[in-house]
């Protein structure tokens, strides 16, 4: 294919360099520089994708990151395909691929747009009036209208791509670079500040980029000219970094900022490599200019959708950026002056221009004396109706306006061309601004939206705020930015200025057909039109934001950044309400979408989350150990050997543990260090139990609660000294425990002389338990003496192993003699294998976290959020015992004297044996006193813990049920899916509750 | 994401610290003399407050310390930051 729209000179391709790339399965050929959109338009190609509901042919509408229609799917591999990409804003490659969306079999030839044709059954909340009955129904509904809902096809595979992550603080960022943002730029680099420019486009310029050079000049030159150069002077400057390809995705408070950097996208496959393909920038600034620029409009009339209509600076900017036209025979249809800038561009590069319909009565402009000078045809007052043509524009329909531009009066004006361009005037980018929490303003002479009053340190200059003209750009730009920077930089930029006449807007373009019979598009890639915003409004929506959503108006990919304006248009008229009063629908962030890959950057698979190892961890993994995670640690599960199943491995561990010994890493429980003169005292607040009497040397298992009576962590406490404590807590409980005691020292006890540190991570703590493990513990340490007299329960020794100091606690969470040795963690692994080595006559057996569950539950040792649910109290546990009656106050002892905690019926902790010993019960299952034949039935509580005891030979469980404590013996039932167990409830301690082998 | 201009360590981003709730709820000295309402007037009652608020937040990932700060729920300006036990400036 050739390129026979593309002129033989001029634009800013680089035309030695042809790139070959495909579309729909066809080969085209292209120039460095070449967006998709342009290439295409080059190659005459206007046909790209199909409507989203009516499956309407649709072409390019504009020619940036506003373009609503002209989307498409890229092809590579299953990994990397991706939908819903701009046209307008991809740039081409050689071997770059891509296909049209929501079209089947081609857009050529589209099945669905059968949709069009019967589109008066298709209103306006079509789904929701027609699928809600029945309502069984639903799920077969619900496949269908998925499967056609949708435009693209996402990537099935992991993105094998490279994101990063970068944190950016600077002075001054200036969003947008085109005429007000250089020269905001130019301003703020002489200041000395670290300024910041980003355009999302490849290009700087911004609206300049497309302008005639014959039409506009700055200082003499072209506005090309005056770009290159303020770019270049910029580029030297040390103070600045220019990125572009750069969106702004989000604005937040205090000037914080996100953006996406698209690095690789417009390489080929070669260049790519090993390289990043996108940055998130995370910026903070101290002050911001935004210089975001304006959106087109189009105007809505009946099939204002038809490929070959196009906005006319996007025409505008691919005659003289890309040196393409666009059509050969070109109607205008504009109500400001700005498209006579178009129309005189394209006729003196020899395109004709078969008519400028106009609905302002005149025009003083300069450009409009030009194109009447040039001979051009205006048809002043008068309105495009309708448009012909099934894939392309052919043929417009127009006719005169009334005097109020109610309607469409005399005859049909019929003017065949193959381009219509349309300007609708323009309309600020304010999203960013709105972003940011500012709030608008309506001018009403205008129609638009602009920014009004913003706390932050921040201003809007450019065309953002409602300015069009480039001669008042840059002089209003300097102004504001001397004003907001605080300098003094003199303006010496002289713009040829030109006058422009007014501009005069009808948000909806009058008819000669019937009402309803028309289709005038608001939102191009929802396919809503003004008939079904009328709809809305009639059946009672009455809130813009009601309005979207039931049209689904501005919800697409686009985020309405052309529709919203008619929208809003189109129901202020309709309803008789002022604009201003209207309010608009809320910005929200992104403006332009991003890819998952750049929001979660580089952490993915193992740098997700962070993963915590016990210094033990490399012998569990070495041993076979299958591990779980336990907040971020991982913690050694169960030790399978030779494909033991889990039961298997379980019920071996947990009955070594209780006939020889086992052996447990237990260093991630959480450890506090607590010193100062009060510690005791403090010990004694936030524990339910007494604490000043515990002797040094001595152990203490502590219930924690939380102010409002409920458990919220354990464990034992010693006391190592005077004025010197060591605190355990849960694993998963440490960070919040420490939170928590820091709070209530800093902000309730500040008299209180305490000091903690975390030290879960100094100490590494191995755990020995059955009635060997003494034997071990004598072989291991030394300096202590291990007699029970000397070395009783509940009681701790400092002792050494190989000469580094180790403590020891003789605590049992097992029901079992038990040891824990603490050793800086670095020893830990050395300290765990000397203890593998001395248990191997006794055959030690490794066990892990599952078997620990286990075995405490034969001893009906609660676990804290496995018994607890943040509704139990120790009460309700049946642990009134560790709750002092003496004590003055703790954390949560008020609570226990509320009547709700108080009251009866409460759920209580009670241990559960099944009919059938053999039959374990599901933990989680629900218990009931009474079986009915279908729920509801009344639930008493449900199974917390569950195990098939190897040293009971029997199933255990513990459940909190109503009443339980009063309970005891009584038959109750757990009814599952497909059968009902019979459980009797018994006490919770199940094995060796006189606490003999404590001491064996 | 606000900034936060901790009083210890000077200003961070917001992502450093923990939200504590509502300032200068004191906790009762005599917990057992209170009546079951009092008591859940302590423990549950909460103003949350549209315009100014005084709230507490600790430099989590910082200095670990406690403080307060007024902020403005609506805009979520920070209009001052003290130490705890100090009085929210008027």
């Amino acid at each position: 294919m050739s390129n026979k729209f593309r002129l033989s000179s001029g634009g800013e391709i680089n035309r030695t360099e042809r790139v070959s790339f495909k579309f729909n399965g066809k080969t085209f050929f292209g120039y460095k520089g070449d967006t998709l959109a342009s290439a295409l338009l080059a190659n005459g190609v206007h046909l790209v994708g199909r409507s989203f509901k009516y499956h309407r042919p649709r072409g390019f509408l504009g020619s940036g990151s506003e373009e609503p229609n002209a989307i498409v799917q890229i092809i590579k591999d299953k990994a990397r395909t991706e939908p819903n990409i701009r046209a307008t804003e991809i740039e081409i490659f050689e071997g770059f691929e891509s296909k049209s969306q929501n079209c089947w079999p081609s857009v050529n030839f589209d099945v669905g747009e059968i949709n069009n044709f019967i589109s008066p059954l298709l209103p306006a909340g079509f789904y929701y009036k027609t699928f809600m009955w029945p309502a069984k129904l639903w799920k077969t509904y619900e496949y269908f209208i998925r499967k056609s809902a949708g435009l693209g096809v996402s990537a099935t595979v992991r993105d094998p791509d490279l994101y990063d992550h970068r944190y950016y603080h600077c002075d001054i960022l200036i969003v947008g670079s085109g005429p007000a943002g250089l020269t905001a730029a130019s301003i703020a680099v002489k200041s000395g500040k670290k300024v910041l420019l980003v355009d999302e486009k490849a290009d700087h310029g911004g609206s300049l980029v497309g302008s005639d050079s014959e039409l506009t000049k700055i200082n003499d030159g072209t506005p090309k000219d005056w770009v290159n150069k303020t770019f270049s002077d910029l580029s030297k400057n040390k103070n600045i970094k220019i990125l572009n390809r750069t969106s702004v995705a989000a604005y937040h408070n205090y000037n914080y900022l996100i953006m996406v950097q698209n690095l690789t996208d417009h390489l080929n496959e070669e260049e790519k490599k090993n390289k990043i393909r996108q940055r998130l920038w995370k910026v903070r600034a101290k002050k911001v200019i935004l210089a975001t620029g304006s959106i087109e409009r189009t105007m809505v009339f009946d099939c204002n959708d038809r490929p070959g209509i196009m906005l006319s600076s996007a025409v505008r900017k691919y005659l003289n950026r890309y040196s393409v036209k666009c059509g050969n025979n070109v109607v205008v249809f504009a109500n400001n002056d700005d498209a006579y800038e178009t129309a005189i561009s394209l006729h003196n590069k020899g395109i004709k221009i078969k008519a400028i319909i106009d609905i302002r009565e005149n025009s003083d402009g300069d450009l409009v004396k030009k194109c009447n000078d040039l001979g051009l045809k205006i048809l002043w007052k008068h309105a495009v109706v309708t448009t012909k043509g099934r894939k392309k524009i052919n043929k417009v329909i127009v006719m005169k306006l009334s005097n109020n531009n109610n309607s469409v009066v005399g005859n049909e004006i019929k003017i065949d061309c193959d381009l219509l361009c349309i300007s609708g005037g323009y309309t600020p980018a304010v999203h960013l601004f709105t972003q940011s929490g500012g709030k608008l303003l309506y001018n009403e002479n205008k129609s638009y939206f602009y920014p009004g009053k913003n706390s932050l340190e921040q201003i809007s200059i450019g065309s953002c705020t409602g300015i069009f003209n480039i001669k008042k750009i840059i002089d209003d730009a300097y102004t504001k930015v001397n004003e907001f920077l605080k300098t003094n930089i003199e303006n010496d930029t002289l713009v040829s200025d030109m006058k422009s006449g007014g501009f005069e807007n009808i948000w909806l373009i009058p008819s000669n057909k019937v009402p309803g019979k028309t289709k005038s598009f608001v939102d191009f890639q929802n396919d809503s039109t003004a008939n079904d915003i009328k709809l809305a409004l009639r059946e009672g929506f009455k809130s813009i934001e009601h309005v979207k959503r039931y049209t689904t108006t501005g919800m697409a990919t686009d985020q309405g950044k052309i529709a919203n304006m008619h929208a809003l248009g189109i129901i202020s008229e309709h309803t008789k309400t002022k604009m201003g009063e209207l309010g608009t629908t809320t910005f929200r962030p992104p403006y332009t979408p991003l890819t998952f890959g750049a929001l979660v950057g580089r952490n993915v698979k193992k740098f997700f989350d962070i993963t915590r190892r016990t210094p033990i961890h490399s012998w569990h993994e070495k041993n076979n150990a299958k591990f779980e995670n336990v907040g971020q640690w991982k913690r050694a599960w169960y030790y399978p050997i030779n494909n033991e199943s889990m039961h298997d491995a379980v019920q071996r561990e947990s009955k070594a543990a209780r006939e020889n010994v086992g052996i447990l890493d237990a260093s991630t429980l959480g450890k506090i260090d607590i010193q100062g003169s009060d510690a005791s005292e403090f010990l004694n607040r936030v524990y339910t139990n007494a604490w000043s009497k515990l002797g040094i040397g001595k152990c203490r298992y502590g219930l924690m609660l939380n102010e409002d009576g409920m458990v919220y962590d354990d464990g034992v406490t010693t006391r190592l000294g005077e004025n010197h404590y060591i605190m355990t807590t849960t694993t998963g409980g440490a960070a919040t425990v420490m939170g928590k005691l820091e709070d209530y020292l800093q902000t309730e006890w500040p008299e209180l002389k305490v000091f903690l540190t975390s030290v879960t991570d100094h100490f590494a703590t191995v755990s020995l338990c059955g009635p060997h493990s003494k034997k071990i513990l004598e072989k291991v340490v030394k300096n202590i003496n291990f007699d029970d007299q000397n070395f009783p329960h509940m009681s701790f020794k400092e002792g050494v192993i190989d000469n580094i100091k180790c403590r020891v606690m003789r605590i049992s969470f097992t029901g079992e003699l038990s040891y824990e040795i603490n050793i800086q963690a670095n020893y830990g692994k050395a300290v765990w294998e000397k203890c593998m080595e001395a248990g191997k006559e006794f055959k030690i057996t490794p066990y892990g976290t599952e078997s620990m569950h286990l075995l405490r539950a034969e001893k009906g040792f609660v676990i804290v959020g496995q018994e607890t649910d943040g509704t139990v109290t120790p009460i309700d546990l049946q642990m009134d015992w560790i709750v002092s009656k003496k004590k003055y106050d703790f954390i949560g002892k008020r609570s226990l004297y509320r009547s709700d905690t108080m009251k009866e019926g409460r759920k209580q902790m009670v241990g559960l044996l099944t009919e059938d010993p053999n039959e374990v019960l599901e933990e989680g299952a629900q218990i009931v006193a009474e079986v009915k034949k279908k729920p509801p039935m009344d639930m008493l509580g449900h199974v917390t813990s569950s195990y098939y005891s190897p040293n009971l030979k029997k199933s255990i469980a513990l459940a909190v049920v109503k009443n339980g404590k009063n309970l005891n013996g009584k038959k109750l039932y757990v009814p599952m899916k497909n059968k009902i167990i019979k459980v009797t409830v018994s006490d919770s301690v199940f094995i060796d509750k006189e606490g003999k082998r404590l001491n064996a | 994401m606000f900034i936060i201009n901790c009083p210890y360590c000077g200003e961070r981003d917001h992502s450093e610290f923990s939200y504590g709730g509502e300032a200068h709820i004191v906790r009762p000295k005599q917990p057992t003399e209170l009546s079951d309402d009092q008591w859940a007037e302590y423990l549950f009652m909460r103003k949350n407050v549209k315009g100014l608020q005084y709230e507490r937040w600790n430099h989590a990932h910082g200095c670990r310390q406690w403080f307060n700060v007024a902020r403005d729920t609506t805009n979520d300006k920070i209009h001052s930051v003290y130490k705890m036990g100090e009085n929210p400036p008027k």
